[in-house]
Order: C-alpha cells, then structure tokens, then sequence
C-alpha cells in the first residue's frame, strides 16, 4: 500500500546565539535529529514523549512551518520541502494542523465564522464566495457546535468548543493528513473524552489520516494505529499499538509506561514501576552513542560509544543494544 | 477527637463585573495526621479556593467568604487575628503550588527564599540559615545542594524547581501540608519522583497532606481518603479503595468512564454530556442533573443532601444508593 507521508532522516537543529552586535553560533539545539516513519491513508500515527523530546517541532517542519536542517519528506511520493508555487498551495491543501491551546490559536477579534471560513480566501476553488457561509456552517455542524454561533467569538466558547473551532477550521479544506499536537491535554477530562471520540468519528468518516502527538500514553493508546516513543530529538521505538504498550523492548518505553499512574488503587504496590533517576539532559549537547543512557540502568560501556540503530529487534523496531521484552502495563 | 484541619460548610463568593460566582457552596472535608486526603476536581470545581481559603491567601475583593470554618487543631482560622493566621501559615499549614517558576521568586537565589522564613521566623543567623537550607535541599534529595542553593529559580528544571518549593515549604516543619497540582506541569517520569518523594516526607514526618488534583491515576496511587468536588460542592466522599470499586455518585462514575486506559485500546469513550456550569448561574437542584445520565424531576428542584452510605461514605445524590449498588 502506498504511502501517504514519508518522512526520512528528518533533522532540525536550532542555532544558539551569543553576543547582541556579531551574534555568535556557540552550538546548537538538536530538537529532532534523523526522525524516520511512514503514514498511510486513514491511519494514526502517535508521537509520545517528554518536554524537549522533540516532537512539536517535528509538528513544525512537517508543517513546513519551519524549514529542516536537513532530511526530506515526501508527500505522496513527492519531495514536500522542494515544493514551490502551486503544487505547495496544494501540498498546505492537504495537510492541516490543530494546535494544543485552544486560547491563543484563535484570533479573538474574528467571528468563528471568519476563523474557520480564512482558509477558503486562500483555496476559493475549495468552496466558491457564495456557497462559504453555508460550508462553514456544515463544518460547525459536523465538529458538534451549533451552526447559528456562526457570528460569535472565540471568548464566547468554552475551551472544549474553541477546541472544535480549531479542527473545524483543520476540516476546512478536506484535507487528507491533520497534525494534532496536544490538542486534548489543555481540557479537562469530561471534556477531553468528547473531543476525542469526535477526533475517530471523523477520521472515519472523511478518511483522514492523524500524526497525533501527545505526552499522555493513556490517550495515544487510546486513538493510535501505530506509535513513535521520542526521546531527546531521535525515535527510540516505533511499532503498532499492540507491541508498544504490551510489548515494549526499548528501556526509554518502558520506564514511559511504568510511570504512568494507574487509576486502581487495589494495584498499588503490585505494579513492576521502573524509576528513573535525573532529568533529560539539555539536547545542545546530549549524550554520546546510546542518548538514554545516562538514565538507564542498563547501560554498559557499549551505550557511550556506539549508537544503537532504530532496527527490529524482537518484532519491531527499536534503539537498544539490548532491546528486550518486558511487560510493565498491567 | 478533634481533627488536624476540618472545613465545615464553607461558602466563598467571588463578586465580578459580570454578578457573583457562587465558587464554594459549602465544603467540608477534613484530614489528620498522617493521612493523605485527595481532592478530585475538574477546573472551576473550588478545589484550590477551598485550599486558599484554608491558607488565607484569597484576595478581597473579589473574593468573599459568606460563611463556615477552618479548623486547625480545633481553632477557628477565618476568625482568628492577621498575626495568628500568619503564624499558622508555613509552622501549621503549608502549601505547595503547581507552576513552581511563577511561585518562586525569580530574582532570589533559592537558598535566600528558604533562609527568609528561617531566619525571620526561627530567628536563625545567616549562617545558621544557609546550613538548614542545605540539609532541606540534601532531604529533597537535590543533588549538590551546597552549590545549588545559591543558584536563581531559573537555573533549575521543572522537576528540581518542584523539589526546592517542597523543601521550602518544609523549612518550619509543618503538620499539614497542601499540595496544589503539585505534579501537573511535570513529565511522568519526573511526577512519579515527585509522587514518591511527598509520600515518603509524609510518611517520615507524620503530615497531614492535602493533594489537589484533577488525575484519577495520581489519586488511586496515594490517597487514602478522597473528595470528589463538582460546581464548588463535594459530591462524594470515601476511601481511596472502595472509591474506585464501586463509585456512590454519577459524577465520579462518569468521570471514570470517561477516562481513556493505558491498558487497553477503547473504541468510543464514554462521555459527560454538556459542560461544567457557569458559576455565576448554577443550575436549581443538584448541580449535576443538567449532564446526569440518571437524573429524574427531584433533581432539579432538591439540592440533594449528603447521604451515608457507611463506611464513612458520604455522597450527595438522590439515588446514591442505587448508584453504589450498580
């Protein structure tokens, strides 16, 4: 089957500046450095990690919102970065975002109307001027708000609704893959459960597919296909649902899903919960070989000189000299 | 036997431009030593103004306490003088905040905002001061405290910013300590280190802890007794254990259903239809009955009251017991 996004050894690297009059490169922040999956039709890949992982940024490039150090993707066979003109109109056609904080992606000066009609000023063969109105009101209709809100503001919404605003606005031009980069962990958990199940109703209905990046593992289970662990700038895993959550091999998974409180409390003390020690150390300058293994407690000498390649190892792929299977989620 | 910290039936109004919040419509709860109490909410439920009202940190105006007590070790607070209240604060009842860099101050080192209260409080010298900031720094276990406690709020990650505020609000040895989302802004790896660090001080020093969160996993993993609290009322109360067995109100229920697992991949979540109430028009009855799957006619006129449902169960719902019987 072919691929609808493929994105191969993806780097992006922030410069770090010193001095005000002749800035100065002292290093750089490598925010993502040789990401590598595919995405087809229909499917949802998820993206988990920690702060600094990398993975908004990988949100960024993909959406051509930040040019890549270095790397390529293709979008349906296509170079995406080398895209200029006209196929680019139509590359920003099919590929659309929907942002974490529903609070500050919105302009609060235009109507929801507005908001989710702008994208139809850029692409008027999408919908012509007369039919826009109408259209909008069919996207607030299928996003789960009330069509006649068409002329209020964003303030006027609750943060679930201005949540629907921002995929309505996503859905505008029928797109065919939706970048959503934390788009529940601003709401609360009544109103997260909601957005969610709109999220796989209408990835049924119009055959999207997701890159849906998020920190929580319970949510990313919850709407993913397949799932990518990140950790500082690189993939450390990456295999269907099933072999991530019950298999796991890589350590860095692992100890993810360990730590991830269970809402039984008849488990407490059963449950086999790995601790990490220390922080994420800075990605200007990570760890030689192996990233992890300043945290993991099977590091050997190995880890520091030799980087561990993203290969299948015991059924999928994964970054560990000594990739093994250990079951942690009960 | 008079507990620790008890609230009795306390009403807070807050009075903005758009009419009166009604934000706490009579919260009780109580804690003693060494137990953790949870307190489960979602965002404008009245879990951290029961907590401010608890420190007398809420600013008037707007915020006006109408009604109730807080009792600490039997001794009404909210009518007790500024100096005592300021005396209760920090060698009583401390708290701890969710964002540690906008709770620290950022031109202080760190060392200087522990040694403050030491050296103001304790009358300790400034010597004095700097050892027992080191030795707390070295008890949140702070790898090299001696350097980092001359350090700024900013030099620090997420997870150490966190671990200096509890050692500061350490510094007077409290008996009950408030942690408001203590853990919310961290990564899991660095919650689970923070989780464990405040089980095990509690543990040590025989605390009272009052947790504030809205995540069911953190509640199920450490609380001992838990409240559940909806519209600026506590809808449910009851141990962690039989809580989650067997949840005595429709709120707490739908709350966890609604909750995607970590241990199975689901097809469609259950839901909370509608939204939270506007606190400034809180709906007649049971607050509740407008998303309340069970609802019936009683629940829009009644405010139910807490019923018992042993144990020291206590929920606030018409149909508790058919709730907690399935």
């Amino acid at each position: 089957m072919a691929e609808l996004l493929e994105v191969r050894n993806l780097v992006k690297h922030f410069p770090v500046t010193r001095g005000v009059l002749f800035k100065k490169t002292v290093g750089h922040v490598r925010a993502v450095d040789g990401v590598s999956f595919t995405l087809a039709a229909g499917e949802t890949l998820g993206v988990v990690g920690e702060s600094g992982c990398g993975k908004s940024t990988l949100a960024q490039v993909l959406m051509m919102l930040e040019p890549p150090t270095a790397g390529e993707a293709l979008f349906e066979g296509r170079p995406m970065f080398a895209m200029r003109g006209n196929a680019l109109r139509d590359l920003r056609r099919n590929m659309q975002i929907v942002l974490q904080d529903p609070y500050t992606s919105l302009n609060p000066r235009m109507t929801v109307g507005d908001i989710v009609g702008e994208p139809f000023e850029i692409h008027p063969e999408v919908a012509p001027r007369g039919s826009r109105a109408a259209r909008v009101r069919e996207l607030l209709d299928v996003v789960g708000l009330n069509p006649e809100h068409i002329n209020r503001y964003p303030h006027q919404f609750s943060g679930g609704q201005r949540q629907r605003i921002g995929i309505a606005r996503a859905l505008a031009l029928r797109p065919k893959v939706i970048v959503c980069d934390e788009p529940v962990s601003a709401l609360d958990v009544s109103i997260q459960a909601q957005v969610m199940n709109l999220l796989r109703e209408l990835q049924g209905e119009f055959g999207l597919a997701y890159v849906f990046i998020a920190h929580d593992l319970s949510v990313v289970r919850h709407l993913s296909d397949r799932v990518a662990v990140m950790y500082l700038g690189k993939i450390v895993e990456i295999g269907t649902e099933d072999e991530i959550y019950r298999h796991p091999t890589h350590p860095y998974t692992q100890a993810l899903l360990s730590a991830v409180p269970v809402a039984d409390p008849a488990l407490r003390g059963q449950r086999d919960v790995i601790r990490l020690t220390g922080d994420v150390p800075s990605p200007i300058d990570p760890p030689s070989g192996c990233r992890f293994r300043t945290r993991c407690w099977k590091a050997q000498d190995v880890c520091a000189e030799q980087e561990p390649a993203l290969v299948d190892r015991g059924g999928h792929p994964s970054a560990c000299h000594f990739a093994e299977e250990r079951s942690v989620v009960p | 036997m008079t507990a620790l910290l008890e609230v009795e039936d306390l009403h807070v109004e807050f009075r903005t431009r758009d009419g009166v919040a009604r934000v706490l419509n009579g919260v009780g709860y109580h804690v003693d030593a060494g137990e953790t109490l949870a307190v489960l909410g979602e965002s404008g439920s009245g879990k951290s103004v029961t907590a401010q009202t608890v420190m007398g940190i809420l600013d008037t105006p707007p915020a006006y306490v109408m009604r109730g007590a807080v009792r600490f070790h039997g001794e009404d607070l909210l009518s007790a003088t500024a100096e005592r209240r300021r005396e209760v604060r920090g060698e009583g009842i401390a708290m701890i905040f969710q964002d540690a860099l906008s709770a620290l101050n950022p031109v202080f080192t760190v060392g200087f905002q522990i040694e403050e209260q030491l050296r103001l409080r304790r009358g300790m010298s400034r010597s004095e001061a700097r050892k027992r900031a080191v030795e707390l720094l070295d008890l949140v276990r702070i790898p090299h405290a001696r350097q980092r406690v001359r350090e700024y709020p900013h030099q620090f990650s997420g997870g150490m910013r966190q671990r200096a505020m509890i050692a500061m609000s350490l510094a007077l040895d409290p008996e009950v300590l408030i942690a408001d989302e203590p853990t919310t802004a961290l990564d899991v790896t660095v919650q689970a280190q923070i989780m464990d660090l405040l089980a095990e001080i509690q543990r040590e020093r025989h605390m009272g802890l009052v947790l504030i969160t809205h995540d069911l996993g953190v509640v199920a993993e450490v609380a001992d007794r838990i409240v559940v609290m909806y519209a600026g009322r506590i809808v449910e109360q009851a141990d962690a254990v039989s809580l989650f067995r067997s949840p005595g109100h429709p709120y707490t229920e739908a709350l966890m259903k609604s909750l995607p697992r970590l241990d199975a991949k689901g097809t469609t979540l259950d839901t909370i239809k509608g939204l939270p109430p506007s606190l400034l028009r809180i709906p007649p009855g049971c607050p509740f009955h407008p998303r309340c799957p069970r609802a019936e006619a009683v629940c829009s006129v009644d405010v139910p009251p807490q019923e018992r449902l042993g144990f020291g169960r206590t929920s606030a719902c018409h149909f508790a017991e058919e709730v907690l019987n399935g």
